[in-house]
């Protein structure tokens, strides 16, 4: 019963979708409140119905109701708890509907907060964001309901959740990465709207400012814990491996980076309009090439029986109707975007158009290098792979101007700033972050390494010149606190989001140097050295859970003889599919990890293992999380809030004004 | 001046349009089959023991066209192709060899045992060293080899019945009418 | 009625296991070969990992426990400690697997767009970068005057509005 509620809700929406899309537009485009004021109430049935969705299939999960074949195919009844209630993203079916409903999500939010933004703007805005969520709900119902019965034939157990997907990286990454994606369908819809009503102003921009930054942080987020889970589960220590699905959210993050910035020039100088209407189009649209080619099984090799070009067909058609919609109302509309100001050849206008045609050129790239593989193939009929090799060859020379361009934009001023004086204020941090960089690496290692030194010396490059500017901007003020509090919220996120990058920069260059691993085979008792560790076999034990066994084995990890911990590496064995699995052991810290894989066992009792030091691979990450926090202070920035603010005074003066009690207006 | 203006704003649709094109042709891209270098070379020269334990060499090769498939006792896929195997032998259409890719002896002689055993012979290779001669990426995987020992075609995954009809038969035929087959050289 | 498709499905769920099982490489490999050379260990830890095992969906030799990609590397092993250089193991490898074995694609006539590209990606964004520039340049030139008023025109209103602001925040 459950599951056809779902499905019917499921249509519910659908039709909702319809009306929001025609009835709110329509009424944006006569002018007509009653219609436009629909696309609110119209916006939380939605998003009602798609929650109520969505709470069917969990709850057909958490029932092993396997008659509904998608639950069938992806949960089991040994599944832990908390895992069959994940296991409703862990396929297909149920991902794209955890998708549309956090598109609903989305829409709800935007209905919410958006107060401040004229109603025939905020109609177009919601409409188009209807018209979005119809092609996904018809795409869904249509090629990929996860609410079909398999009546006849139900299996008793079920199959089984991949054994790499039970887990809390798995519980995490995905909703967040699909959160991000699905964010910016907003900045689209809103770009979109401003073609529509020729309204592209810095109102617009301090609109939409707001909305790109929390996507942009999601986004981020969903990233940095795809490459953690990928890190510890995995097995090999790889952060990231350049796959084919990994890509396209990179394409996106760095398109909605680019799209970050130039938004900030258009709210501040009305400048760039027309590129950052197009970055919000390149943006979304790496968004849906994501979804088409995780879903299509475009790029899968052999092995891979999941493929289905008819959904692929059907993604391919919408990311025509709506990418090439909209390209089409750029083209068209483009002509309105003229005007905004001049700058000169040395101004933050021109540091941050730098920024924004390395980024978008860093992300062609990365897609050239994804996409070639079947290009070659449609022109040759022969099979290449293009890996990691190929794109830090051609990303790292990318990064480098632009880490180098990250110090001196936001030092410079609008419009001009004279060369000089950058030079003087950058000439020091540039000479502490020269002198630093080679000497920190080569005093603590004794070795000469370039990349640590390129890594330590960008990081310092990066940190010292936000932090001297900081000071430079307190400094003005009477006194410090004065000159804390005076400063934006939006330049504390930049700042933030900026030194993230550096404390990533010198994670990256310094792990990729420093790491270091070897496989051993040994038996309980012996010990090997590695670095300055000493790791010492001891007993193997037999572990159990609810739906797999295995054995475990403790390592006791010791550092100029003083005892440092103790680290369990296991390995599994799922029930439901005989698939085995490792549990890497990991002790993460703050400089250093340590990481223990386990082989098999072999016939005289010796385990083969690799042990891996890892330095300042949490760098990684952590940078990663400054960058999300930075993004979501500057969307916190009091400017946007007061608009709104302002909005409800003004709506309450119009209330008390209407009820006649005009007295009270002049407090 | 306004045909440039023109131009540069319809250059992003039509890069879009183009790479959706792009898209839509790999969408088709009958790709799954990873075509094999060795198409169109001598099957690599091996002397490897048999799974019953007799010495074979290229010389045991049948002298007509042939199937060489690699399977092995754990690959569930093999025993869906199976009966495929069990009836073109049966049938007399075409020999098969085996090759017992990366298994057990034992096993793989109680898995023939339980399903029937279609094949001329099973090169055992226990260690996958003669699979890296001929390319081998996984079982089950089929290999069309003609009369002079040359491959000719590779089929990765599941050779069921229709398969055979479609891919391999057409083919066959073709190799079998003597003329074509120097053309297709 | 539906019997076929279902039967279907369930051949299909049956894939998706056996699938799961091949192309996930859950089973972190661990090898333990021995070299005589520090040298010899580091290369083949550069050919494992520079090289596709080609059965899975993207992973280097070194990432992946599937059969051939362990076979793969016992030959690569065996090969450097015959002491055969890594132009050699890469010759027997392409001559097995062809380019799909190298993540890093040979430089031939059809693989030159994917280094020539990015460059052209450049130059194009430079280009626009550029007119971009030019217009801009072109606006400062002919309405400085107009410019400059309105931008002093925005920094008092921006001024103003902070201080609204402000006082805001002081009265509640």
């Amino acid at each position: 019963m459950l599951p056809e509620i779902g499905h019917f809700s499921l249509i519910l929406a659908l039709n909702l979708c319809v009306l929001l899309s025609v009835f709110p537009f329509i009424g944006s485009v006569k002018g007509d409140v009653v219609l436009m004021s629909l696309a609110r109430p119209l916006t939380v049935g939605v998003f009602v119905f798609v929650a109520l969705a969505y709470v069917s299939l969990t709850a057909a999960f958490a029932t092993d109701d396997f008659s509904v074949l998608y639950v069938a195919e992806h949960s089991n009844t040994l599944l832990p708890e908390r895992y069959k209630l994940t296991a409703v993203w862990g396929g297909h079916e149920g991902s794209f509907l955890l998708w549309i409903f956090m598109l609903s999500g989305w829409m709800l939010a935007v209905a919410h907060f958006s107060r401040s933004v004229p109603l025939d703007f905020l109609a177009r805005v919601l409409s188009i964001l209807g018209m979005l969520s119809v092609g996904y709900l018809l795409f869904l119902l249509a090629t990929s309901n996860p609410f079909d019965r398999v009546v006849p034939l139900a299996p008793a157990d079920g199959a089984d959740l991949n054994s790499a997907l039970q887990d809390f990286g798995f519980i995490v990454h995905p909703p967040t990465l699909y959160m991000g994606y699905v964010g910016f369908s907003v900045v689209f819809a809103f770009a979109m709207a401003a073609l529509l009503s020729g309204r592209l102003d810095s109102a617009w921009a301090r609109w939409c400012r707001p909305w790109a930054n929390v996507a942009w942080a999601i986004l981020t987020l969903g990233l940095c814990l795809g490459s953690w889970w990928a890190y510890y589960e995995l097995g090999w220590g790889g952060w990231w491996a350049w796959d084919p699905v990994e890509n396209p959210p990179l394409i996106t993050w760095l398109l909605g980076t680019a799209l970050v910035h130039s938004l900030a020039v258009s709210e501040k100088r009305g400048a760039f309009k027309s590129w950052t209407v197009m970055l919000s189009i390149l943006a979304f649209a790496g968004s849906l090439l994501g979804t088409f080619i995780t879903r299509s099984g475009l790029l899968t090799s052999i092995h891979a029986f999941a493929s289905d070009p008819e959904r692929g067909i059907f993604i391919l058609g919408i990311l025509v109707l709506s990418i090439g919609g909209g390209l089409l109302l750029y083209a068209v509309r483009s002509p309105l975007l003229k005007g905004g100001v001049g700058f000169e050849l040395s101004s933050r206008e021109m540091f941050l158009l730098t920024n924004n045609v390395l980024l978008v050129v860093a992300a062609a790239s990365v897609l050239l290098g994804t996409l070639f593989p079947m290009i070659f193939q449609a022109l040759t009929g022969k099979l290449i792979s293009i890996g990691p090799p190929y794109f830090n060859a051609i990303f790292i020379p990318l990064m480098i101007p632009l880490i180098f361009f990250m110090a001196v934009g936001p030092l410079s001023m609008w419009k001009s700033t004279s060369v000089r004086s950058m030079v003087t204020r950058l000439g020091r941090v540039a000479m502490i972050s020269l002198v630093l960089g080679i000497g920190l690496p080569l005093v603590i290692t004794l070795e000469f390494d370039f990349w640590s030194i390129a890594g330590v010396g960008f990081a310092l490059w990066i940190s010292l010149s936000m932090i001297s500017d900081f000071g430079n901007k307190i400094r003005k003020k009477s006194n410090i606190v004065e000159g804390v509090r005076g400063l934006s919220l939006s330049y504390y996120g930049m700042q933030l989001a900026h030194i993230g990058v550096a404390v990533m920069v010198a994670g990256i260059s310094l792990t990729s140097s420093y790491s270091i691993e070897k496989s051993v085979l040994l038996q309980s008792g012996e010990s090997t050295d590695l670095g300055e560790f000493n790791f010492e076999i001891g007993a193997a034990r037999s572990v159990s859970g609810k739906n797999f066994s295995g054995q475990e084995v403790s390592i006791n990890v010791s550092k100029d003889d003083i005892f440092l911990t103790e680290l369990l590496p296991q390995r599994r064995v799922y029930f439901a599919s005989g698939t085995p699995s490792t549990e890497m052991a990991i002790d993460a810290g703050f400089l250093r990890d340590l990481f223990v894989t386990l082989g098999e066992q072999k016939e005289n009792g010796a385990w083969s293992m690799t042990l891996y030091v890892k330095p300042f691979v949490r760098w990684i990450w952590l940078g990663a999380l400054f960058m999300v926090f930075g993004g979501l202070v500057s969307a916190a920035d009091k400017r946007y809030r007061y608009l709104q603010e302002s909005v409800d005074k003004n709506k309450k003066s119009l209330a008390t004004y209407s009820s006649g009690k005009t007295a009270d207006v002049g407090v | 001046m306004l045909g440039y203006e023109m131009l540069k704003r319809l250059l992003p649709i039509s890069a879009f349009f183009s790479f959706i094109a792009a898209l839509a042709v790999g969408l088709f891209l009958e790709n799954k089959d990873l075509p094999s270098v060795l198409v169109g070379k001598q099957v690599p020269s091996f002397s490897l023991k048999t799974i019953d334990g007799s010495l074979v060499t290229n010389n045991d090769l049948p002298g007509e066209i042939f199937l060489l498939n690699v399977w092995g006792s754990y690959c569930l896929p093999c025993l869906i192709e199976h009966p495929t195997f069990m009836s073109l032998t049966e049938r007399g259409e075409i020999p098969v060899v085996g090759i017992n890719y990366r298994d057990e002896l034992n096993l793989a002689d109680d898995w023939l045992k339980e399903n029937g055993d279609p094949f001329l012979f099973s090169i055992a290779d226990p260690s996958g060293r003669f699979g890296i001669d001929l390319g081998v990426y996984g079982a089950p995987e089929t290999y069309l080899v003609d009369a002079e020992g040359i491959i000719r075609y590779r089929h990765v995954s599941v050779l069921n019945d229709s398969v055979w009809r479609e891919v391999f038969l057409p083919l066959v035929k073709s190799l079998r009418t003597p003329k074509i087959a120097l053309v297709g050289m | 009625m539906n019997f076929y498709k279902i039967w279907l499905r369930n051949i299909s769920v049956f894939f998706l296991i056996c699938s799961s099982f091949v192309s996930f490489a859950v089973v972190a490999q661990v090898d333990t070969f021995q070299f005589d050379k520090a040298e010899n260990q580091e290369r083949f830890r550069n050919l494992s990992n520079e090289l596709r095992c080609p059965m899975c969906q993207n992973t280097s030799l070194s990432g992946s426990s599937g059969g051939v990609a362990e076979d793969l590397r016992r030959e690569i092993y065996l090969m450097i400690k015959e002491g055969q250089t890594d132009r050699e193991i890469k010759d027997f490898m392409f001559e097995r697997y062809g380019d799909f074995i190298f993540y890093k694609p040979r430089l031939t006539v059809g693989t030159i767009f994917l280094w020539v590209g990015p460059a052209f990606f450049l130059l194009i964004g430079g280009c626009v970068g550029f007119s971009v520039f030019r217009s801009a340049q072109s606006l400062t030139l002919k309405n400085k005057t107009l410019t400059d008023s309105d931008q002093n025109k925005i920094e008092s209103l921006l001024t103003r509005e902070e201080q609204n602001l402000k006082i805001k925040g002081k009265t509640s």
